[in-house]
């Protein structure tokens, strides 16, 4: 046990020499979010709203108001044509524009049934959809409250057909958070392992703790330690970012969620070990590290939604780690689903672990 | 078998699928004795070696290494063994003092005997002002004599040495084996192989080695006069000139 620690000790060390690796590890995932996280939420809040109300009487007056009242609409111009809407989404003025027709409030109190357009400015769809997504929560709560309030039993329906302008085949994103998460995590373990790994078989050093009375398996876990624990210091750090800087909810279970990311720390270690035993060169190991990168952006569900790609890639997503990862992080902090539901993430991934590391270790023992 | 052959192999081989790296070799070393074990690059001189650190398991035969087997007690073998890779094995980011200790704490030696020990090592290297430089910063002849000493810093009974002076200049290696010769004294079997001839005639007794077999084993001397030359080189060419393993 004390050889161990004296070997935990040399591991931070060399970590902590190395001051281009330590600002990596720390300051990465820091930028990464912040990245991520900005081109997400910012503009979303402040979105230029114009408003085409053709009928100008009492009920379209309350919707008006509504939006003009909501933090997350400026209202910024007021337009008497359609026409006038198109030119201030040309002169880039607008972001979202609400274009009531002048018989909705005759329509919804015959029928109770009125429709509203949306028009978005769709060349950023992540916000697009954010936008749509607000607009149509307004109207809602507006046609409910109506409702109550004139004792009806069937709330109003206003029906809000939307039109994306620029980019009519909006991609839906979700919130790249648990994605950024899952590679963030991936790239530290799996890259810094095999590389601090493959570093000692290439100076040597390795032949000599090899020749040691240590046992391989001692040589291996110490130096899995540091970067675990950095995963972890990572793993808070881009907690407390996404939460206070990004206002990122959380409404599942903390244990949960930190057992399930210290499952996937896991995964991703033994990636890292299991690349080390295969290279001999720190380069290699930094560019088979990198191409674990591509699958994990596109076959995790972090960028694309894993239902809408053709079965042989929904097939080939299955044996990523990030995406049963990404998918239940995204159920436990965005859902706030309750542990059953993220059994079947938790199982895959501790079967991903346990055959990593296995094959891994029977490897590394083969290269003696 | 006699008490004090401290390294007994007997038919030792090594295969690699097809390839037989090394091929039934026999031979003893007794305790205290400086042993040379040459050979052409790819006669199979690092195969055997880590056989006998226990670093890579036999195909067949067998061998004894401070009276274990490597094949079955290789955590006991490599307590009593230390050993210097041909590659220079430091730490770079480490310093000085900190190498002695991950070494002499990964040996299972007690922090005040480290102590002791770095004192007396780096008083006799005169090194004790560079205690806490980085290794990276240090020459290479001083790394090598540095790699040397850490080696038998925990006091094996056998120091196993894989072309220890590659690259060094001829002072530094006339230094380096004097090291080796102190080492000697003080009871510890030195096991080298080396490219160097020169090198090869301060040793007690070399075996030459040849497509994975021993083709000669003797003192210096000896060989010589069974070869008829006049120098361990002429030795080694007539024999290497045998090999037809070309250079992997």
């Amino acid at each position: 046990m004390k050889q161990f620690q004296i070997f935990v000790q040399k591991e931070f060390k060399h970590i902590a020499r190395d001051t281009r690796t330590m600002m990596i590890l720390v300051v990465m995932p820091v930028i990464l979010m912040v990245l991520f996280g900005f081109a997400l939420t910012t503009e979303v809040k402040n979105s230029r709203l114009a408003i085409c109300d053709m009928a100008k009487d009492e009920i379209t007056g309350k919707i008006h108001d509504r939006f003009a009242g909501n933090r997350y609409f400026t209202l910024t111009a007021e337009c008497s044509s359609v026409e006038q809407v198109y030119e201030a989404f040309r002169k880039g003025e607008i972001d979202i524009a609400l274009v009531i027709g002048s018989e909705f409030s005759q329509e919804l109190g015959h029928t109770g049934a009125g429709s509203i357009q949306l028009l978005i400015d769709g060349s950023e769809p992540n916000q697009a959809s954010t936008r749509a997504g607000y607009a149509q929560q307004i109207l809602m709560g507006f046609a409910q409250e109506m409702a109550e309030k004139n004792g009806r039993s069937i709330p109003y329906n206003i029906v809000s057909t939307t039109r994306m302008l620029y980019n009519p085949q909006l991609k839906s994103e979700y919130n790249f958070v648990p994605g950024v998460m899952g590679m963030i995590l991936l790239l530290i373990c799996a890259m810094m392992t095999s590389i601090a790994i493959v570093k000692e078989k290439e100076t040597g050093t390795m032949e000599v703790l090899l020749a040691s009375p240590l046992p391989p398996f001692v040589i291996i876990m110490a130096k899995l330690v540091p970067y675990f624990a950095i995963s972890c210091v990572n793993l808070t750090t881009i907690l407390l970012l996404g939460h206070y800087l990004l206002g990122l909810p959380f409404a599942g279970s903390m244990p949960v969620f930190l057992g399930l990311s210290l499952l996937y720390i896991l995964v991703s270690l033994a990636l890292g070990l299991l690349i080390s035993t295969l290279v001999s060169n720190q380069l290699a190991a930094m560019i088979i590290s990198l191409l674990l990168i591509i699958p994990t952006i596109y076959f995790s569900g972090m960028a694309f939604p894993i239902e809408s790609m053709p079965t042989v890639f929904q097939r080939v997503s299955t044996v990523i780690p990030a995406r049963w990862y990404v998918s239940a992080v995204r159920k436990l902090m965005i859902q706030g689903v309750a542990v059953k539901y993220v059994i079947q993430e938790t199982a895959i991934l501790s079967i991903m672990a346990l055959v990593l590391i296995t094959l891994s270790l029977s490897t590394f023992k083969k290269r003696l | 078998m006699k008490d004090n052959y401290v390294i007994v192999a007997e038919g030792l081989t090594k295969r690699f699928g097809e390839f037989t790296a090394t091929d039934h070799i026999t031979f003893n070393v007794k305790e205290g004795e400086i042993f040379g074990f040459l050979g052409a690059n790819g006669a199979g001189k690092t195969t055997a070696m880590r056989m006998l650190c226990g670093l890579s398991i036999p195909s067949e035969g067998r061998a004894q290494v401070a009276g274990y087997d490597v094949a079955t007690e290789s955590e006991q073998v490599k307590r009593n063994i230390g050993y210097m890779s041909q590659k220079f094995s430091l730490y770079n980011d480490l310093s000085i003092s900190e190498n002695l200790k991950l070494f002499g704490g990964i040996y299972g030696m007690g922090r005040k005997q480290i102590k002791e020990k770095t004192h007396t090592l780096l008083t006799e290297l005169d090194l004790i002002k560079e205690k806490d430089t980085l290794v990276k910063l240090l020459p290479l002849g001083w790394k090598q004599k540095l790699a040397f000493s850490l080696a038998i810093f925990h006091e094996p009974k056998i120091v196993f040495l894989d072309e220890p002076t590659g690259g060094v200049d001829p002072i530094t290696r006339r230094q380096f084996w004097e090291l080796i010769y102190k080492a000697a004294d003080n009871g510890i079997t030195v096991f080298v192989t080396t490219h160097y001839m020169d090198e090869a005639e301060y040793c007690d007794r070399v075996s030459i080695m040849v497509d994975g077999q021993i083709k000669a084993l003797d003192t210096p001397n000896a060989l010589k006069a069974q070869f008829r030359a006049n120098s361990l080189y002429d030795v080694f060419l007539s024999l290497a000139r045998t090999a037809t393993r070309s250079d992997s």
